[in-house]
């Protein structure tokens, strides 16, 4: 693994514990659930700092994510796989492949930045995928695989198409004639 | 509810939106103009708990005649936009005569605002900005109220200039937007107007009391400083830094309180005057330190901006709960004095004063500010030059029979500082005799208790230590003390309509108590009203065990976060008077 | 957020309902998501873990899970946690707070706490400033670094906390980022599985007052040597780093500092003999 190319915790993505199709199919799901929760907590931080239009739009995707963890679910269920609520313990989720801690937020951001952190989340997404379809695993799992990156890969036109209609941010967006605050 | 009786020229303005739309930005600037303007005015701001962002209201008061708190109600609230502003509701009353103004592309005003019976008012601030480039909505409600209440133009201009001078294209852009502002309020019926009025700007200041507290200091000769930082007191410590430098002074931040107050002894005891400022929690680390001061007789200076308590309490609000702590903190009997300013100018003379009475009489000395004070930003009248004389008396002559801690008639001994030959001595919190050796025997710990305590009682506070107003000849008097003193006052003119003959007496010396003082004082009175902002009546104890207080008393009190409003006390001056 | 009797806690069954007030992009979001994945991981149940702490803006945390929470005053944090441990052994005790309530008013508390080697665990979120109240220089703030109350910067060297820890005792030294959760809830779980006093530093960027901090992402690396249990080998690594090292540094084999508690050896009327004459 190689830590000159980027510097930073990173490792490029690794796909481990996938190993069968029923650990896949957990694994999308949970990946989907997890971001939903994740779209959810951004829109909390946006209403608790009154930038309402950004709390919505996260609000959206959150609901988009978890209608994708939904279908998922049904899969699962039609294959009697049990159904989990969270992320597998001791497996990396999105995190492992940086979903956005949401270190990139910031109080005034705007659509355009909400939007791009989808998109960066989605094409991680992809690339996890298209790991474990070039990884060594049966056939089965590298077709299913297959599927899932070419569905994220739809997601990720999606959104460069959303993001093409979006205004983009002004020069001045991060700018607060106020100062910050001592609340304590 | 029927209207309570305004102060006829004063004008309160609330100004209220979230993150990014600069609502304090634009209340420094309102209120700047109308100094500019030659008028008085207060600032003071409120906010959610985020460091940045979320919602914030910026709360001003003008008038065309000194005002030294806010009133009952606000004439005016200007929402740039509504997010979450019904949790200033408690903050902002408003009634009938009120406006309100928003802007319609923000959505209507939350219930809590919009059931008070107030006028609203529409003004489009949102698009008004985006027609200017770079235009902001909350210059757009600047020029809007300014229009309003009648304030030139041209000071809004000058305050645009002052504030963002550096960047031509801001200030530009934030004329413009103020023109739109004050185009769109053409037309608009006001009843509330500030009165024309004269210009002298020249003599006056714009000051908060933290800053106010932090130059007093520097004018009594504090010269050593030592911070940590600490809501709502840390702009006394930021302030100071670069104005201590600047007069060849230091401040040192240090890792704690305990090493802030003890910094500042050891400095003190090297011959330099000093100070720290904090709040409660800070204070009370502080106590073991300041009954070490005491006891070594180490003069030094606390500024305690008080804020709600208990513990953490409620940091960014204010509140009068330190008394009994500031007053009876240090264990053992260890006299010391407590002085209180009473209004933010006062903040200055008073904190110039406390080091005047610490030099003189060699004892800590406690400065109780509060969060009121030291956040509001004023206009005040430049206040007068005070040449407080208060010396440390220094030792000098025979080192053969030096004693640090001699028994003088004023109880005050001449003081050695470090680096005189021959009048070495140890500084001791252990009992001691006069040399200053340890000492258990029982005339030594009599002597030096009677010595710390004549000190104190022998000496003359002079005409500081209590303002007195009103009414001589009532016999009703309201005692009070810091920042409930302004909203008395206010409560008594709003009682003097209504026949009600009172004085005011506000004390600024806490302790040691006056009781002879305060007897002649309350000659002929038949019903003293105390009032503070506590929740177990702290000062009112204080008075009683303290003072002899004539006929009835009544304690009118109650905690932060909300100040005292004057109607509040006036209510219960007439009630009472009618009973 | 109920929890079943049988299904083991997940993560997000460690989050109360309450919204942090932290500023959006402060790394202290992160910590929490690491803090409650590592309780998940090693299957902890919230009403077994107690998470205390002292004032500042990471100090707010103990609010934001669903564990029993102790919002103590500045600086006192492990003088809590560790009366609540010596009382309560049986209780997962983490010490959560910031490098200005940690190191400053704290660092007395912190000596002691890594002397005493209690098992406990304290995550410190370091992003070199005092952020509650304004941006003042906290222990670990570079000399030059202007701010209001030291223009020009303090001039004073910053406190190197994990060479303290390990001088004083700690038997656990890791340093983490927030930015990488999965490896920070990794580091955490592995302090709490050590026992006795088990330190994690996790540089966390405050982005209102230190925004430069955004490029903490940049610097991080893996730490490129094997965790050691040598201390005075650990210690000279670390006095030889830049400051971001990413990984257990330090893992020692120290016996906690637990008196027995509960072990009945006399009945008071047989301590009442000592009176008798």
């Amino acid at each position: 693994m190689s830590r000159a190319s980027r510097g930073g915790g990173r490792k490029p993505p690794a796909a481990p514990e996938v190993g069968t199709v029923e650990d896949l199919l957990s694994r999308a799901h949970a990946m989907e659930v997890e971001a939903a929760e994740r779209y959810d907590e951004f829109a909390a931080q946006m209403e608790l700092h009154s930038n309402l239009e950004v709390a919505a739009l996260f609000r959206k995707l959150a609901g988009i994510e978890r209608k994708h963890a939904d279908s998922l679910a049904s899969d699962l269920r039609a294959r009697g796989l049990p159904v989990s609520a969270a992320a597998p313990l001791g497996t990396r989720g999105k995190e492992g492949l940086e979903t956005d801690s949401g270190e990139s937020l910031h109080y005034l951001m705007t659509p355009y930045h909400a939007l791009d952190i989808a998109l960066q989340n989605e094409r991680r997404a992809v690339a996890f995928f298209t790991a474990l379809v070039e990884g060594a695993g049966p056939a089965e799992l590298r077709e299913l695989a297959k599927e899932f990156a070419r569905e994220e890969t739809e997601h990720v036109e999606l959104l460069i198409q959303w993001l093409a209609r979006t205004p983009k941010p002004a020069k001045d967006w991060a700018y607060d004639p106020d100062e910050p605050r001592m609340p304590e | 509810m029927t209207p309570q009786p305004k102060s006829p020229s004063s004008i309160s303005i609330a100004i209220s939106g979230s993150g990014g739309a600069g609502v304090m930005t634009a209340g420094d600037m309102l209120l700047e103009a109308a100094a500019l303007a030659g008028c008085y005015g207060l600032m003071s701001r409120t906010s959610g708990p985020q460091i940045r962002g979320g919602e914030a209201a910026a709360l001003l008061r003008l008038a065309r005649e000194p005002i030294e708190c806010h009133g009952d109600s606000f004439d005016i609230l200007m929402a740039i936009d509504w997010v979450n502003t019904e949790r200033f509701a408690a903050e902002i009353p408003l009634d009938a005569q009120s406006l309100m103004i928003g802007d319609p592309a923000q959505g209507s005003a939350p219930a809590e605002f919009a059931n008070l019976g107030a006028r609203p008012l529409a003004l489009p601030m949102k698009v008004l900005a985006k027609k200017i480039p770079h235009g902001r909505a909350n210059m757009v409600a600047l020029g809007y109220i300014a229009s309003l209440v009648g304030l030139p133009a041209t000071a809004i201009a000058e305050a645009i200039r002052r504030s963002l001078g550096a960047n031509g294209d801001a200030v530009t852009a934030s004329l413009a937007a103020a023109e739109a502002g004050r185009a769109a309020a053409q037309g608009v019926d006001c009843p509330h107007r500030l009165a024309p009025g004269g210009n002298d700007r020249d003599k006056r200041w714009l000051i908060t009391g933290n800053e106010a507290a932090g130059y007093g200091a520097l004018k009594g000769g504090i010269r050593f400083v030592a911070a940590y930082p600490i809501t709502p007191a840390t702009e006394i410590l930021e302030w100071m830094a670069p104005a201590l430098t600047d007069v060849g002074g230091v401040l040192v931040q240090a890792e704690d309180e305990l090493a802030s107050i003890n910094m500042a002894i050891g400095a003190s005891y090297g011959g330099t005057p000093a100070l720290t400022a904090t709040s409660g929690p800070g204070l009370s680390l502080m106590i073991e330190a300041l009954g070490l001061a005491i006891s070594a007789e180490v003069p030094i200076v606390v500024v305690d901006v008080m804020r709600s308590g208990p513990s953490t309490g409620i940091p960014t609000k204010s509140e009068q709960s330190d008394l009994n702590i500031a007053l009876y903190g240090p264990h053992g009997d260890t006299p010391h004095v407590v002085v209180a300013p009473n209004s933010v100018a006062d903040c200055l003379m008073t904190t110039q004063w406390a080091v005047h009475l610490a030099e003189t009489m060699q004892v800590p000395t406690l400065v109780l500010s509060d969060q009121s004070f030291g956040q509001t930003r004023m206009v005040i009248d430049r206040p007068a030059d005070f040449a407080f004389a208060g010396q440390r008396k220094i030792a000098n002559g025979d080192a053969q029979s030096y004693r640090r801690y001699a028994l003088t008639e004023s109880g005050i001994s001449p003081m050695a500082i470090p680096g005189m030959p021959g009048l070495m001595h140890t500084a001791d919190g252990l009992e001691h005799s006069e040399r200053g050796t340890p000492s258990s025997q029982a005339k030594d710990h009599l002597a030096q208790l009677d010595k710390r305590k004549r000190k104190l009682d022998a000496a003359d506070y002079g005409r500081h230590w209590a303002e007195v107003e009103g009414d001589d000849e009532g016999d009703v008097a309201i005692v009070t003390w810091g920042s409930c003193t302004a909203p008395a006052r206010e409560a008594l003119a709003q009682a003097r309509a209504d026949g009600v003959r009172a004085k005011l007496i506000s004390l600024r010396l806490l302790s040691p108590a006056q009781p002879r003082r305060l007897d002649k004082l309350l000659a002929g009175v038949k019903r003293v009203l105390v009032v503070e902002q506590t929740h177990s009546g702290q000062f009112h104890r204080y008075l009683r065990a303290e003072y002899s207080l004539p006929g009835q008393v009544r304690a009118l009190y109650r905690p932060g976060p909300l100040p005292l409003r004057p109607s509040e006390i006036h209510r219960e001056l007439v009630q009472w008077s009618g009973s | 957020m109920s929890v079943s009797a049988e299904a083991l806690p997940a993560a997000k069954d460690f989050k109360s309902d309450a919204k942090p007030v932290w500023c959006p992009g402060c790394g202290d979001y992160s910590v929490l998501t690491s803090l409650t994945r590592a309780f998940a991981q090693l299957a902890l149940r919230p009403e077994n873990v107690a998470v205390v702490s002292g004032i500042g803006c990471s100090s707010r945390l103990p609010a934001y899970t669903n564990c029993y929470g102790f919002h103590g005053v500045h600086g006192r944090a492990l003088a809590v946690a560790t009366g609540l441990k010596v009382a309560r052994p049986d209780l997962t005790v983490v010490a959560a707070g910031g490098d200005g309530d940690g190191y400053s008013i704290g660092g007395n508390h912190f000596l002691h706490a890594c002397r005493r080697n209690v098992d406990l665990t304290y995550v410190v979120m370091d992003n070199h400033v005092y952020g509650m109240t304004k941006g003042q220089a906290s222990p670990t703030t570079e000399p030059d670094w202007d701010n209001a109350l030291a223009p020009g910067g303090t001039g004073v060297r910053p406190f190197n906390p994990l060479v303290i820890a390990l001088a004083s005792g700690a038997n656990f030294v890791a340093r983490a980022f927030s930015g990488d959760v999965v490896g920070t809830a990794d580091i955490i779980a592995k302090a709490i599985a050590s026992p006795g006093f088990s330190f994690v530093e996790v540089l966390s960027p405050c982005i209102t007052f230190r925004p430069e901090q955004r490029g903490w992402k940049e610097s991080v690396r893996p730490s490129p040597v094997a965790t050691t249990d040598d201390p005075a080998r650990a210690a000279r690594r670390i006095m030889t780093d830049d400051g971001f090292n990413i990984g257990v540094l330090y893992h020692g084999n120290r016996k906690p500092y637990q008196p027995p508690i509960g072990q009945k050896r006399k009945t008071l009327s047989e301590i009442e003999q000592g009176f008798a004459l």
